[in-house]
């Protein structure tokens, strides 16, 4: 516990403060302020923390998160910031996974319910939900002990005509043993996604399996003989690889393919292209043009445009052409889950669903081994596997969220909420980089599932807007990606930067009124209710004569306005000054804790763990 | 002059019109005095296009064969095709529209023609006159009075007739004062800060020139607005330098050792050419679909349109914060005080004054700080982002603060009376219109054009109720508050309500529109029956008790 510690706006000129308190718990940092308002840190949150130079006020400190909050206190005693500063960088550092939040992380459920929210999401019935296995397409047992790739499901969905040779010689001949399986299957265009790793070709290697694997996939589809294959990454990187004994495949090699690049850029280069964003982003007193420049030269967007167009060309082979897909990239394990996921996602609305968009991450991202470990930092580790590969994911989605405001179920909250999450590791479904890790940690005895938290919270995430018969014909969505469709997603990296937002939020003010709809829609019926049984009372009373003396004074005219009593609209706006960092700020700011805080009944846990230990 | 003599070919059949996102349409183009109309023949599905030759910003001629192409571009950005068959008539018809969209004179225009099909409730043209306005000031301060120096417009021809300036200041100093500011625009009254009585007062530079010319007049004009011991601030709305520079032909600002009791802020807001360029820029940006990412975000750069919008919202939110937080008064100027200035008044109000942000409030704002206040609407819209020709007067100063108000409408979004449409409608009117609102240059030579006598106000049209009803704001709810945007960059956006309305489809967002607006009306039937039955309820108590009672 260090008093007096003073935190500072971070794009104030005036270098405007809240003084307090700051404790330090277990899980946690948290800060009251004198208006005792809390602001809590999660350890695993912290990506840096730095210590500035001595200043005349005290010692600074900045801490940087993963969900791009950044901190700035400023201590008045060097000694404490030293402490400080040592026990987060030790505290934000775990080496070993059992170390993590979640394992210790009790939300005061029962064994049962425990396992019910393992439950869940349950992927055997979502390839059910798709048509699969069939005539086809049928499970594979190949892999259900980890044999044949480690870093894949044990349940993998192949064409009937691929036999276990062909699967095994196919793997031998994909970096990390990953081989064609099945991601999506379309039903009524009988077309497949299927997804895999680079080829060993290096620059003339040939493996008959794998040949065969992609013509059992081409012909696994009626409609259309020939196949695509994309190949996510940029040509120059690709042919790169054939040095290395990987690269791409031949089209000479392969019957009816259709190969393809598409040129999403490597997980460097994504992370170098945040590091950028986020300098530009973070600097005060910024110009309008410094940020446009700042933000054409980190690439960012142009890297989202990049997935999402990838995702569109995926969507035309498949709805126009009725052509099956194959989609790699180098491990396929990234860009491969981007692509995939986000042309499901385009393909079919029940992913625009709350609970199919649960059911298209743990399939296309968690089942199939993309390493949230390794690229979210979870342990203290190789700094250079660090990505935002799913960021992008969720920015990407986000985007085709603001172009079809009525196509998806979940609001914007439920993208920023599941980002939190994914580097929060207060649940257990993104620790570890792939299936087998995570049995081999035992977490579905040991943690939580993240998503019966979220569908017990639902209503925060509902788009009011939402129609479920959003272009009911075909359900499939065709994004327009011209450049100035993506915009700077301000909700994500500023979330928590309250003066940049709009004080007024029109998505909070429907969410509010639909949902007083329905509890009016109540209401009427309750009064309607009542007035007759009232008339029916009332026609009782007219024939037996004062039989109710005693009936309480006139509840409705108390209990009328009560409607009106609930929080409309965050009215009250308060005055702000030009940068914007008023603390004064009232209705805006419960508004936005509303949508930011990590999980309420946590929290006010975690508050009596605060108390204790300072 | 005769229309007819203009027009060759009135007439053609077989022309087919491309819009973008719509499928091309056959029909038959006519060309009248002051419209090109186009209409199709398809029996199911009738369509017409009436297009005003005054919004036609410029032409565009190709010929491929026979087949003659007119690329017409309109002052509201829109761009349309027309293939139109035979050389001659094709010839014939583009030399007609430049020549009907390129008019001299203002009395050819079509507000002189148009008669309005609907009834006339409240004549615009009387709906904001400056006595009413007086009338709402002297219920809270004795402090001002209202001038009639100006009543023929000989002591400043940009100026209306009546002004408000304060008491203590008699018409004859005033007329010194006119001498001392440039092109005579002595300072006036623009706001008044009910809250703590602090007012805004706008003017235009001073006549200071190289060696620092004084005019007792002017401080004793501008300090009457002072309170004892108080200080005020002189909002110049150009840089340092800039200021310098005028006092070589004659204007400048104010010194220091002249008026002591002021400090004067620099705040540069660019003009002109400058900003005609940037909204040029701009336009030719969000008309490329096929620019890359990093070449999209360098043409945005390179319009410099928000680096404007940015810098005219702080100049305001610096005017507003003076009057509101430090308590202190404010003058406004640039060089001229048409257009700079006003931006920074007008805004300065929308930020300070509830009763701005309805569609009254706004009206009365832009007849108030921009028409009345001589802002050049004549010269400043006379062509907008197609325009080959370099004539130097235009510049959208007006668009830019229909901008900013779109910014701040967008950050609150609850508290505005009117929605995107309303600025949008705006834009279109002062460009191209039926109405008469928006010609000549200032009230002078409104007066002499006779334009209430003879033109439609747009006013008129507005504030009928089946029109406002498109432009009211189904989330208005009334805020007293100040409103402080934010102008952080990352705040800031692009008005794409106007710049990529041509340019990408807007159903789904539409759509989205309409269902949030069916969700607020559902909640106001939902909640008057609530109301309704709760009565219900409670008149069967109260019966039900009398009847006990008896």
């Amino acid at each position: 516990q260090v008093e007096q510690v003073k935190l500072l706006d971070r794009f104030s000129a005036s270098n405007k403060s809240l003084t307090g308190t700051l404790y330090l718990t277990a899980t946690h940092l948290l800060f009251i302020d004198s208006s005792q308002r809390e602001t809590w840190i999660l350890h695993h949150h912290i990506a840096a923390v730095e210590k500035l130079p001595l200043t005349t006020s005290g010692c600074p400190l900045v801490i940087q998160c993963k969900n791009f909050r950044i901190v700035h206190f400023v201590v008045p005693r060097e000694r404490d910031c030293h402490d400080i500063y040592n026990s987060l960088l030790q505290l934000s550092r775990t080496a070993k996974y059992e170390e993590l939040y979640a394992f210790s992380y009790n939300p005061k459920q029962n064994e049962s319910e425990q396992v019910k929210g393992w439950q869940l999401i349950d992927l055997a019935e979502e390839y059910k939900r798709m048509g699969v296995p069939n005539a086809n397409w049928q499970l594979s047992d190949a892999n259900r002990d980890y044999k044949i790739c480690e870093t894949y499901p044990r349940e993998l969905y192949v064409p009937r005509t691929a036999s276990k040779p062909i699967i095994v010689g196919s793997s031998k001949f994909r970096s990390k043993g990953r081989f064609p399986v099945l991601s999506y299957y379309h039903k009524n265009k009988e077309a497949a996604i299927c997804r895999c790793s680079q080829p060993l070709s290096g620059f003339s290697a040939r493996c008959l399996e794998d040949e065969h694997m992609l013509q059992a996939i081409s012909k696994a589809n009626p409609s259309n003989r020939y196949m695509y294959v994309m190949d996510t990454r940029p040509k120059l990187n690709a042919m790169a690889n054939r040095a290395a004994g990987k690269g791409y495949e031949n089209e000479d090699n392969y019957s009816n393919i259709r190969f393809q690049f598409v040129g999403i850029e490597n997980i460097h280069v994504m992370r170098s292209s945040l590091q950028k964003l986020l300098e530009v982003s973070g600097t005060k007193g910024l110009s309008v043009n410094d940020f446009l420049s700042g933000l054409e030269n980190s690439g960012w967007l142009r890297h989202i445009k990049a997935v999402l167009d990838a995702a569109v060309f995926l969507v035309k082979a498949i709805a126009v052409e009725s052509a099956s897909v194959l989609v790699h990239c180098s491990d396929g394990w990234d860009r491969t889950s981007q692509v995939c996921s986000l042309g499901a996602l385009l393909l079919d609305s029940y992913y625009r669903t709350i609970k199919g968009f649960m059911v298209l991450i743990e399939k296309d991202w968690i089942s199939f081994g993309h390493k949230f470990s390794d690229r979210c930092c979870q342990l203290d580790g190789d700094p250079k596997e660090i990505s935002p590969v799913f960021t992008q994911f969720l920015e990407s989605v986000w985007n085709l969220t603001e172009q079809f405001p009525q196509a998806f179920e979940y609001n914007e909250a439920f993208l920023l909420q599941i980002h939190e999450h994914v580097h929060s590791c207060q649940f257990g479904n993104f620790l570890g980089n792939c299936q087998k890790e995570r049995e081999e940690l035992k977490l579905k005895e040991k943690t939580y599932s993240l998503w019966p938290f979220l569908l017990d919270e639902q209503k925060k995430y509902q788009n009011p807007l939402y129609n479920p018969d959003f272009s009911p014909e075909l359900t499939l969505l065709e994004p327009n990606t011209v450049s100035f469709n993506f915009k700077f997603w301000r909700n994500m990296y500023h979330q928590f930067d309250r003066s940049m937002h709009p004080r007024q939020s029109v998505f909070n003010l429907i969410m509010n009124l639909s949902e007083q709809n329905k509890q009016l829609e109540e209401d009427i019926k309750e009064l309607e209710a009542k007035i007759k049984r009232r008339s029916g009372q009332s026609d009782a009373v007219l024939v037996k004569e004062h039989q109710q003396s005693a009936h309480p004074a006139p509840m409705a005219l108390k209990t009328s306005p009560s409607f009106k009593e609930q929080p409309l609209i965050p009215m009250n706006d308060a005055v702000r000054t030009i940068e914007g960092s008023n603390t004064a700020d009232n209705r805006y700011s419960e508004l936005v804790e509303e949508f930011s805080k990590a999980e309420p009944a946590v929290v006010s846990l975690e508050y009596g763990v605060a108390r204790m230990t300072c | 002059m005769e229309f007819a003599e203009l027009i060759k070919t009135p007439r053609a059949d077989n022309v087919v019109l491309h819009r973008p996102f719509y499928l091309a349409v056959e029909g038959t183009l006519c060309l009248t005095g002051h419209h090109l109309i186009f209409s199709s023949r398809r029996q199911d599905n009738a369509e017409e296009l009436w297009l005003l030759h005054s919004n036609i910003d410029s032409i565009e001629k190709r010929f491929v064969g026979s087949l003659g192409t007119i690329i017409i571009k309109c002052k509201d950005l829109r761009i349309i095709q027309l293939d139109i068959p035979g050389m001659e008539e094709c010839l014939n018809i583009a030399s007609s529209i430049e020549a009907l969209s390129t008019l001299d004179s203002v009395t050819l225009m079509y507000p002189f023609f148009y008669r309005p099909m609907f009834e006339i409730v409240e004549d615009g043209w009387r709906s904001f006159l400056p006595d009413q306005e007086f009338e709402l000031l002297s219920s809270v301060t004795d402090e001002w009075r209202l001038s009639c120096i100006n009543k023929e417009f000989s002591v400043c021809p940009s100026y209306p007739p009546v002004v408000i300036v304060p008491k203590s200041i008699d018409d004859e100093a005033l007329r010194k004062v006119a001498m001392f500011r440039h092109g005579s625009r002595f300072p006036v009254l623009s706001y008044y800060h009910k809250k703590n009585g602090m007012v805004m007062m706008r003017s235009s530079q001073p006549l200071t020139g190289t060696n620092g010319r004084r005019c007792k007049e002017d401080e004793k004009l501008i300090n009457a607005t002072l309170r004892p011991g108080k200080r005020g601030y002189i909002i110049d709305t150009r840089s340092l330098n800039v200021a310098q520079q005028a006092r070589a032909k004659g204007g400048g600002f104010e010194q220091e050792a002249h008026y002591p009791q002021w400090r004067r802020i620099h705040k540069c807001i660019e003009r002109f050419n400058i900003l005609q360029e940037s909204l040029i820029k701009l336009v030719e940006a969000c008309n490329d679909q096929s620019h890359n990412m990093d070449r999209w975000l360098s043409k945005l750069e390179a319009s410099n349109w928000l680096t404007h919008i940015k810098e005219i919202l702080t100049a305001a939110c610096l005017a507003a914060q003076c009057i509101d937080r430090e308590g202190a008064s404010v003058l406004v100027h640039g060089t001229e005080g048409t257009d700079s200035t006003l931006q920074v008044t007008s805004l300065a109000q929308i930020i300070l004054d509830p009763r701005c942000r309805t569609i009254r409030g706004f009206e009365s704002l832009v007849v108030r700080e921009w028409l009345q206040a001589g802002h050049p609407f004549q010269q400043r819209c006379a062509q907008s982002a197609y325009s080959n020709s370099k004539q130097k007067w235009e510049a959208p100063v007006f668009l830019l603060f229909l901008d900013c108000v779109w910014q701040i409408l967008r950050q609150f979004p609850c508290s505005f009376e009117f929605n995107e449409q309303f600025l949008i409608m705006l834009f279109e009117h002062t460009y191209a219109s039926q109405f008469g609102t928006f010609l000549g240059n200032n009230e002078n030579e409104r007066s002499k054009l006779k334009l209430p006598q003879k033109t439609m106000s747009l006013w008129s049209w507005v504030n009928r109720s089946e029109e406002l009803s498109k432009f009211q704001n189904p989330l208005f709810e009334a805020n007293s508050l100040v409103i402080w945007p934010s102008v952080a960059p990352q705040s800031l956006q692009l008005w794409e309500g106007v710049f990529l309305r041509w340019n990408r489809p807007s159903k789904f967002l539409d759509e989205a529109h309409e269902e949030m607006i069916s969700i607020i009306k559902y909640n106001k039937e939902l909640q008057a029956k609530v109301n309704a039955l709760r009565r219900q309820l409670a008149e069967m108590e109260t019966d039900d008790r009398m009847q006990e009672n008896l």
